[in-house]
């Protein structure tokens, strides 16, 4: 299926939030996630599914004033 | 030094971690600065990256105290989904609360200001909004349940300095227990000492120090300022006054003439 993730298409086979950040390689790092522009819980991701079309967004520490 | 939601921090300077021109030079600043605490953001992550993680690694180090901000968020609901992040992420319940109003000013958006904050501090937040220095607007702020003020000097990153005194004297007078902070639009230390010696209990800055020519000489110029500034403040300053008042005594003076 396809979904956005930070805004760009990715085609994908995870069926949870969880299953997608191992994907894509975050694995254990310091990242919060969005899905549909709702804040995701790190203890909520494996029980996120994921559809097509959806909005994910990962972030992580950065520089700020 | 100033104590936020009952944590007394070492210093009245707070530093931004942005800007600098490397990682080690952003950390010196640190050093020399003294500064309690470092701003930081959230901000997209690819995947397998680590920019966020060894910045994340840095600032550990530093062993100040964090303050995650909203910036670039312009609606209530932006800012609300973002300090959950930073919450979850940083493992910290203070959060600089920033919605931004009008994009080429970054002013802050005063009514979605007070609406978020008085959401975040329903869920437990300890929200530390930027807001101008509007009376009215820091009362609806306190009264949402903010326990800290942080109106602007100048809009951000001009390096302007303090741009009305009379409305930043205004809060400190009415707000005579409330920690209030100047965040932004601080360009010399001369600001940050102003700030201080009008009362303010710290002074929140990043590209003063971050742009200048030497980052960590300028945060030690910053935190000589602020410290100078605080004593002047404890050491009640004079009154100005519009006439002339001679110092040396005129009583024995020669007659010359």
């Amino acid at each position: 299926m396809k979904i956005i993730v930070n805004g760009e298409g990715v085609e994908s086979g995870a069926a949870t939030l969880a299953d997608l950040l191992v994907d894509l390689g975050h694995g254990g790092a310091a990242v919060a996630t969005a899905v549909n522009e709702g804040f995701v819980p790190a203890t909520a991701r494996p029980t996120c599914p994921l559809r097509p079309g959806d909005r994910v967004e990962i972030v992580a520490p950065r520089q700020g004033g | 030094m100033p104590v936020f939601y009952g944590t007394e921090i070492a210093s009245a300077l707070m530093l931004g971690t942005a800007l600098y021109p490397s990682p080690a030079i952003l950390a010196e600043a640190f050093r020399r600065s003294g500064a309690g605490v470092a701003t930081v953001s959230l901000r997209r992550e690819a995947g397998g990256g680590r920019e966020g993680q060894d910045f994340w690694a840095l600032i550990r180090d530093l062993g100040v105290r964090v303050l995650p901000n909203t910036a670039g968020c312009h609606s209530v609901r932006e800012a609300v989904t973002t300090a959950h992040m930073a919450r979850e992420v940083f493992g910290t319940d203070w959060i600089k609360l920033e919605v931004i109003g009008h994009a080429d000013t970054l002013q802050p958006d005063p009514f979605g200001l007070v609406e978020a904050a008085r959401i975040l501090g329903d869920e437990g937040f300890r929200v530390f909004p930027y807001c101008t220095e509007d009376l009215v607007l820091c009362d609806r702020l306190l009264r949402a349940g903010c326990g800290v003020l942080m109106p602007w000097g100048a809009p951000i990153g001009t390096g302007r300095g303090l741009m009305n005194p009379y409305g930043l004297r205004s809060l400190r007078a009415h707000f005579p227990d409330v920690p209030l902070v100047v965040d932004a639009g601080i360009g010399l230390p001369s600001h940050a000492a102003q700030a201080m010696e009008m009362g303010f209990d710290a002074v929140l800055l990043n590209t003063a120090v971050a742009r200048a020519g030497d980052p960590a000489a300028m945060a030690l110029a910053f935190a000589r300022a602020i410290e100078a500034g605080a004593l002047a403040r404890a050491a009640d300053p004079m009154e100005p006054r519009d006439m002339a008042a001679p110092s040396t005594p005129l009583l024995g003076q020669a007659v010359l003439a």
